[in-house]
């Protein structure tokens, strides 16, 4: 199984690798609206730093559903379905596969906007620091949720815009909770109930994605 | 006695919803502390029940089902389609009944609270699941993705439930009991609510029941039309 989940990861990262899609498109765009927030909330150093976590996890999930329409069109691509239905491997690993794969260029393209939120929005380097796992932990969930949700809209019509209107409002309890966690670090806050939150959701998740990948690469 | 029950659904919900407003507009006092404002007890909670338990429950339940290999039927997809769209419908009511009592109670006809923003992030998933429903053709693909997002969508439900806990803000606690389980409300007041429950599950049956026998129609529609398209082109290529 494990070996199954890294072979398939490591085909949609060497995809990555060769189509360099996350580092001249995706990245880009994240920098960008984050760039476009920071114009929105104005130069005021202070609101800058206060609406900080908020915005970065509003960039995030923008990046995130991206990253997500990117691997279901890959997914997509002709042949690709059956060729997996023909090799048998199990849905189980493909789903974790696919999901690590999107969890690390997530990761990546997170950590570079995390960078650019500590210096453009003035947030604290020891919360932005500290803030890393909890980062980590919220990438995990959309990654998880984001393999579902994208085949749940590939193949359908206008799946490019189906896919905003299926994940965003489901991805919202991630947002809060990572929101609320990176502003509980900045504030010295509670924050283990915000942790709890996102570890419930990749949880669930994870069980609902290994149950019922299978029927999705079924239709 | 099926047929009978099925003829009494809509007479009986609509006689348990007439009797919920004679009772809760008449007969039951107003409170003592938020005064006519509470009346509407007799119709939010019941309206929230119906939309976030009753018939998403029925749609999770008639999805699993249909994911189930050996429950598989267009049966269930239709029925989980149904109280979907019948789910919608209870959440833009809940939403709507709850500004009417947050705009004098709280001073604004919305707040960020976290059940209100949770239910309407649910309303918008749920909007998400008829999109869905809409974007594929084919019964099969639409009945499998549909059944699967539904069971995600659920994911999101105990978040709703719990979200008071989790969340210290403005939204009125449980209304009908204590922490300790034991009623807040009593007297005609708690007969009516009760009452209001009851009436607005049978109008969630009754309204489910209606919309299935539209899709199972309208299914039954498409086939017949399809089998007219293919005997119209077998006779085309006789001749």
């Amino acid at each position: 199984m494990i070996r199954l989940v890294l072979l398939v990861a490591q085909k949609d990262l060497l995809i990555e690798r060769r189509s360099r899609v996350l580092l001249w498109q995706v990245a880009p765009f994240g920098l960008m609206t984050l760039v476009l927030c920071g114009l929105a909330v104005g130069p005021n150093a202070s609101t800058q730093a206060k609406l900080a976590p908020g915005l970065f996890y509003i960039v995030m999930t923008l990046v995130a559903l991206l990253v997500i329409n990117r691997t279901s069109q890959l997914e997509a691509a002709r042949g690709t379905a059956t060729s997996v239905q023909i090799l048998g491997i199990d849905p189980g690993a493909v789903f974790l596969g696919k999901g690590l794969a999107m969890f690390i260029q997530l990761s990546i393209v997170g950590s570079a906007l995390l960078a650019g939120t500590t210096v453009l929005l003035h947030v604290p380097l020891h919360a932005a620091i500290v803030t890393v796992p909890v980062l980590l932990l919220a990438t995990a969930t959309l990654s998880l949720a984001g393999v579902l949700y994208g085949r749940i809209a590939a193949s359908s019509a206008n799946a490019g815009t189906l896919l905003p209107a299926l994940a965003l409002p489901a991805f919202a309890p991630v947002l809060i909770a990572g929101e609320r966690a990176f502003s509980s670090l900045i504030t010295y806050g509670p924050l283990a109930r915000w942790v709890w939150l996102l570890g419930v959701s990749l949880a669930a998740y994870a069980c609902v994605g290994l149950l019922l990948y299978g029927a999705l690469e079924e239709s | 006695m099926k047929q009978l029950t099925r003829r009494a659904l809509g007479p009986l919900a609509l006689a348990t919803s007439f009797a919920t407003f004679v009772m809760g507009y008449f007969v039951t006092p107003p409170d003592k502390v938020q005064g006519e404002l509470a009346r509407l007890v007799y119709i939010h909670p019941a309206q929230a029940w119906v939309a976030l338990y009753l018939s998403f429950g029925a749609a999770t339940i008639a999805s699993a089902l249909y994911l189930w290999p050996r429950t598989r039927s267009m049966v269930a997809d239709r029925v989980a389609a149904s109280a979907v769209e019948v789910s919608t419908l209870f959440i833009g009511l809940t939403l709507l009944t709850g500004s009417i009592w947050g705009r004098p109670t709280w001073g604004v006809w919305w707040v960020w609270d976290a059940r209100l923003t949770s239910t309407a992030v649910l309303g918008v998933l749920m909007l998400g699941y008829l999109a869905l429903r809409r974007a594929n053709d084919d019964p099969q693909v639409r009945a499998k993705r549909s059944a699967v997002f539904a069971i995600l969508t659920a994911v999101n439900i105990p978040i709703i439930h719990f979200s008071v806990m989790w969340w210290t803000t403005l939204h009125q606690g449980a209304t009908v009991f204590t922490e300790n389980r034991h009623l807040k409300i009593h007297g005609s007041m708690a007969w009516t609510l009760l009452l209001s429950f009851i009436a607005f599950s049978l109008d969630f049956a009754w309204m489910v029941r209606a919309r299935y026998r539209i899709a199972d129609r309208e299914a039954g529609q498409r086939d017949s039309e399809l089998d007219a398209a293919l005997k119209a082109r077998r006779t085309e290529s006789a001749s």
